[in-house]
């Protein structure tokens, strides 16, 4: 099963050709700890946090952090970017606006990212994430990254 | 409401909005948030650095996403500090600006400021650094909602 761990960038190639994403998710520790993979369903790829206690912000309700949302937004952002255009670094982030429009509830919750634009050195992106209903969604975003040394 | 007023005193108010930082925020506590201080108006939040973090393997560079539950956590309880209650909030909005690289290996520090608040929406910001606040990693503009208790 394991493979000894590849410089990003091959592992980056490898999984855009083989589809097996979570061989890229569980490379990097944080996406790996919130639970975030990335998925094909019905031929799009979209990217799951699964449900955890450790999810919470507000055990009363209970409602998922706003860290939460935040970290599935930003990393669905970094997903597009890595397996959807030839940059071969992780992005950067250089800034992200988040609107958190609803309650995210304790179960799976779902994010779509699009890149808005494309250029040589930045892109915009922005990401929609939802629970029950793709209509109603919970939180989204916009971001810039850097895709390249300067 | 009494009961959820805050005390005056610094160390007071400390101690009560400290269960933010426990089980009763699950996803602060999982990522070793710790509240290190609390006045009139503002709250310091600091998370130490650890392997789960790490957005960047190559780097060891904390993940955006981390740093996003430290600003919402530091900025939540700074609205609290200004409204004087341990108030039931959410958050509405959060910009963010990465202005440096964060260094592998040191605790991330955030101090918010909540410096309006009108009768349901407070207005915060938040500059996060590692030891010295004049080189911010990042800064951030939120704003947060009162909701009925």
């Amino acid at each position: 099963m394991s493979t000894p761990s590849l410089p990003l960038a091959d592992l980056v190639r490898l999984v855009r050709q083989s589809r097996e994403y979570h061989r890229l998710t569980d490379a990097i520790p944080y996406t790996r700890f919130m639970g975030i993979g990335v998925e094909n369903l019905a031929g799009e790829m979209l990217c799951r946090m699964r449900y955890a206690p450790h999810l919470i912000g507000n055990s009363l309700l209970p409602a998922l952090h706003g860290g939460s949302l935040g970290a599935l937004l930003e990393s669905s952002a970094i997903f597009e970017l890595l397996l959807r255009t030839d940059t071969e670094r992780v992005p950067k982030v250089i800034s992200t606006t988040v609107d958190f429009l609803r309650s995210g509830k304790a179960q799976d919750t779902f994010a779509k990212a699009f890149i808005t634009r494309q250029g040589r050195r930045v892109a915009n992106v922005r990401v929609e994430a939802w629970q029950d209903d793709r209509t109603r969604p919970i939180a989204s975003s916009h971001a810039l990254f850097l895709l390249s040394e300067p | 409401m009494s009961d959820f007023s805050l005390p005056a005193d610094p160390a007071g108010r400390r101690e009560k909005l400290a269960v933010l930082f426990t089980e009763a925020v699950p996803h602060n506590h999982a990522l070793g948030l710790r509240l290190e201080a609390v006045g009139a108006t503002d709250a310091t939040v600091v998370m130490p650095y650890a392997d789960v973090l790490v957005g960047n393997p190559e780097t060891g560079v904390v993940a955006g996403g981390a740093v996003t539950t430290l600003i919402d956590a530091a900025s939540g309880t700074a609205v609290m500090a200004a409204l004087d209650a341990f108030a039931a909030i959410v958050t509405l909005d959060l910009r963010i600006d990465y202005l440096r690289p964060a260094r592998p290996g040191l605790p991330l520090t955030a101090q918010a400021e909540c410096y309006k608040v009108t009768r349901l929406v407070a207005f915060v910001r938040a500059l996060v650094h590692q030891g010295d606040p004049a080189m911010p990693v990042a800064s951030s503009q939120g704003t947060f909602m009162r909701v009925e208790d």
